[in-house]
């Protein structure tokens, strides 16, 4: 990165920053200005103590910082900040970068290696930055008979159906940016669009490998879709609601699902590492068979796409299993009720950011599903790929036979009084 | 289906075309070329019903070089440097059949220690070949541990190669006499520390690679070779031991002092991808016995190379000598005219006979069974293309 042209002129490199200083304040006087306005126009503002939140208001208020809080304050609890920090792309996308990063090392160890070491002073740690930046400068190559428009909007619906299952996932009470009454089917709606985004990519690929891999994405993904629901449907027997906050708050009630469930906890692993196409799942991109399956074609920031919605989808199955079986964000109360002690005549109420409730269930809540994507990372150490045939037999014959056994001791556990309304075990 | 079966049942001739002219459009032609992951520098043309392989046709040739051919132009000794490229691995093996087969040409005698110093180069370069081929088969059925745990061990064997030799991989260390310099101080107790080492990891490869029930789902009983097709098919090595013959040339033919050595020949009975991947194993262990023995055995000084003249050359002649490689059957037939440089030089190497095997077994198997049964056969392609 350090070599310049040959023949530079400093007098023309100088020229070149006034144009693009030029053309920055033309854009945004021009452009970004009035396109602020109009959205502004439509867009409902929050409102701080009575007032509503004006560009004005808004400016003069964050000179001091008693007169910040309370903007900030209704800032954290708009629909945006859910959308786009807590629990929504922000969160999700460092759990990802975070899951890449570990998965590598932890591998590494595994095997008796380092991992990335060199970037970044510390063990390597700047490796997903240098990753990403290669990825975004690398050329990107279409092939010629593919079809342009699937090709080009296949990974952009791939990472947009992985965050949509991020939407419905709680991370702490109140904390989900789309609280649907039937949250877990719209879990299981939104994951049947993966085959279908697996197949056209493949076949906008208009070759021989990638055709092959997502034939095999489509008969895998297909495939683990029922046990997968099979195991959920035992959850929803056992709280009597699809809401996913509620499933937790069950569980708050009585004790964690997994205690009751273990088999469907197990089957919901399985059949969540076919879905993500995780080894020894990963047909669909087996290496010495197909090249790369159906990511054959893909290269530069397609390739990065593809793989961050995948590993944004870890997150979100982590997630569900952790809701579904873990029991969400239940754990024992370790933050304190107030950061700083006898802080009611604060000059600066810093402390009523903190909200004790909501800083333990996210922390429990981080914990659990980083626990459980560490598990999801274990089997890529110790296992060769399956072969299509034992995948397929796997996964209609045995996997529905033990969700279906663990559906009836949820039956047996309900009927019998054990759990559900009133029951023995119910606190 | 049926068609497919009644297609293997109709035909027991070996890897011929049998798909019919107006069947061809249902095909789909794939070629596992030499940019493929799953190939080496190999390449090969199938043609895939579905799931399954109904034709295959291996086109050797990417990588060769004419290594018989330049032979020709270089006198007995320049030859060994060039002659150890075709697998960098396994380099003393290749270069130990060469040896033999001009010492008989020329009229050599090898002194003891340096009969024992080239078998100990041979076993230990034996050991570094067939840990690459483990790892390389890890990475043909996608288990990543499975690469990195090999690799990692060869290394220890390729120090000790270092200090014998010189250098990590192509060493050019047995050459026409003997072996180029004798062994260093303290050699012997550092290579039976290693050697145990070794023994103890294979134990833990045994557990964790070979009792992996995925693992065995995908190579047991997939490809099976049966005792007579491998005879007829002329396969060698392991792949040949796999399918209960227990032909070892270090047994039957023995060279050098290998008649005083006291070992098995590692077999198994079943044929299939399964046992094909475990003899190696078998055999490595075996090489740890003899590398023991060896180091026992040895005379405690003297000569490690016999005195040449600068441009060896013998009598008119042909010899033809063979050693057992990581491969198999490894075969050199040098024809002399009386000058120092060889005129015919012809290389007859294991992989190129276990290729023959490859268009039979790969007929009506899977497309995800392609990588296992392929390298299992122990088919190293830039010994193939010499």
């Amino acid at each position: 990165m350090a070599s310049y042209p040959r023949d530079f002129r400093f007098g023309g490199f100088v020229v070149s920053l006034i144009w693009l200083i030029f053309w920055i304040l033309i854009i945004v006087a021009l452009v970004g200005l009035p396109l602020i306005f109009i959205i502004l126009f439509y867009v409902p503002l929050p409102e701080v103590d009575g007032e509503v939140l004006t560009p004005y208001l808004f400016l003069t208020s964050i000179l001091y910082p008693q007169s910040a809080i309370p903007v900030i304050e209704t800032l954290l609890d708009t629909t945006f900040f859910k959308v786009a920090v807590f629990p929504g792309f922000t969160y999700a996308a460092l759990i990802a970068a975070a899951t890449i990063f570990i998965e590598r090392k932890f591998l590494a160890k595994m095997q008796l290696r380092v991992g990335p070491l060199y970037a970044g002073k510390i063990e390597g740690i700047l490796q997903l930055l240098a990753d990403g930046l290669k990825l975004i400068s690398k050329e990107i190559i279409i092939p010629s008979g593919s079809d342009k428009l699937i090709f080009w909007s296949a990974p952009i619906a791939f990472v947009a159906t992985a965050a949509a299952v991020v939407a419905l996932i709680p991370a702490a009470p109140g904390w989900v940016v789309a609280d649907i009454d039937v949250g877990l089917l719209a879990v299981f709606a939104i994951l049947g669009f993966f085959p279908l985004i697996a197949l056209l990519f493949s076949w906008a690929s208009n070759s021989k490998y990638p055709f092959i891999g997502g034939l095999r994405a489509l008969h895998q993904l297909i495939a683990f879709e029922i046990p997968f629901i099979l195991s959920a449907l035992s959850v929803v027997i056992l709280s009597g609601t699809l809401n996913l906050t509620e499933v937790v708050e069950s569980q708050i009630q009585s004790y964690w699902f997994i205690f009751f469930l273990p088999i469907s906890a197990f089957v919901f692993y399985i059949s969540s590492l076919a879905e993500l196409e995780r080894i020894p799942f990963d047909l669909p991109e087996a290496e010495a068979e197909i090249v790369a399956g159906w990511l054959t074609e893909t290269s530069g920031m397609i390739y990065g796409l593809l793989q961050l919605g995948s590993y944004i989808k870890t997150y979100a199955l982590a997630a569900l299993f952790v809701i579904l079986f873990l029991g969400g964000w239940a754990g024992p109360q370790i933050f304190p009720a107030e950061i700083i002690p006898e802080s009611a005549e604060a000059i600066i109420p810093v402390s009523e950011l903190y909200e004790q409730t909501d800083a333990n269930a996210a922390f429990w809540f981080t914990l659990k599903t980083f626990g459980v994507i560490m598990l999801m990372l274990l089997p890529r150490g110790i296992s060769p790929r399956i072969r299509i045939d034992i995948l397929l037999h796997t996964g209609w014959y045995k996997l529905i036979v033990l969700a279906f056994i663990n559906m009836f001791v949820a039956l047996a556990l309900i009927y019998g009084g054990v759990l559900g309304p009133g029951g023995l075990l119910v606190r | 289906m049926t068609s497919i079966e009644e297609k293997f049942e109709e035909s027991k001739r070996l890897g011929l075309q049998i798909v019919k002219e107006s069947e061809e459009d249902r095909l789909m032609t794939l070629s596992v070329g030499p940019q493929h992951p799953g190939s080496g520098h190999f390449r090969f043309v199938i043609k895939v019903d579905g799931d399954y392989i109904v034709y295959c046709d291996p086109d050797p040739g990417y990588v060769h070089r004419g290594e018989e051919k330049m032979c020709e132009y270089r006198n007995v000794i320049q030859n060994i440097p060039h002659l150890e490229r075709p697998v960098i691995h396994d380099s003393a093996n290749i270069t130990y059949s060469y040896s033999l087969a001009v010492e008989e040409l020329v009229g050599i005698e090898v002194p003891r220690r340096g009969q024992f110093i080239r078998a100990i180069a041979s076993e230990l370069n034996r050991q570094v070949y067939t840990l690459y081929w483990l790892a390389i088969y890890g990475i043909f059925l996608g288990h990543s541990t499975m690469f990195m745990w090999p690799t990692g061990d060869r290394e220890v064997i390729i120090d000790l190669l270092e200090a014998l030799t010189g250098a990590r991989v192509t060493h050019a260390f047995n050459i026409p006499g003997g072996v180029r310099n004798d062994m260093p101080e303290g050699f012997r107790d550092r290579c039976l520390s290693q050697i145990r080492y070794l023994q103890k990891r294979f134990k833990e490869y045994e557990d964790i690679f070979y009792n992996n029930p995925l693992f065995r789902q995908r190579t047991e009983g997939v490809a099976v070779l049966s005792k007579e097709d491998a005879i007829k098919l002329g396969v060698t090595g392991s792949v040949v031991r796999a399918s209960s013959v227990p032909f070892d040339v270090r047994k039957a033919e023995p060279y050098d002092i290998y008649n005083e050595i006291d070992f098995k020949v590692q077999y198994m009975k079943t044929g299939d991808c399964f046992a094909r991947s475990y003899v190696p194993l078998l055999d490595m262990q075996e090489s740890c016995y003899i590398i023991e023995q060896l180091l026992d055995k040895m005379p405690a000084s003297g000569e490690v190379r016999a005195k040449l003249q600068p441009n060896p050359k013998g009598p008119p002649g042909e010899s033809y000598r063979r050693v057992e490689s990581g491969r198999g059957a490894l075969g050199y037939y040098i024809v002399s005219d009386g000058t120092p440089k060889p005129y015919r030089v012809k290389i007859s190497v294991g992989s190129f006979r276990n290729m023959l095997a490859l268009p039979y077994l790969l007929f009506g198997k899977r497309l995800a069974d392609m990588p296992a049964v392929y390298w299992s056969l122990n088919y190293w392609p830039v010994e193939a293309d010499r």
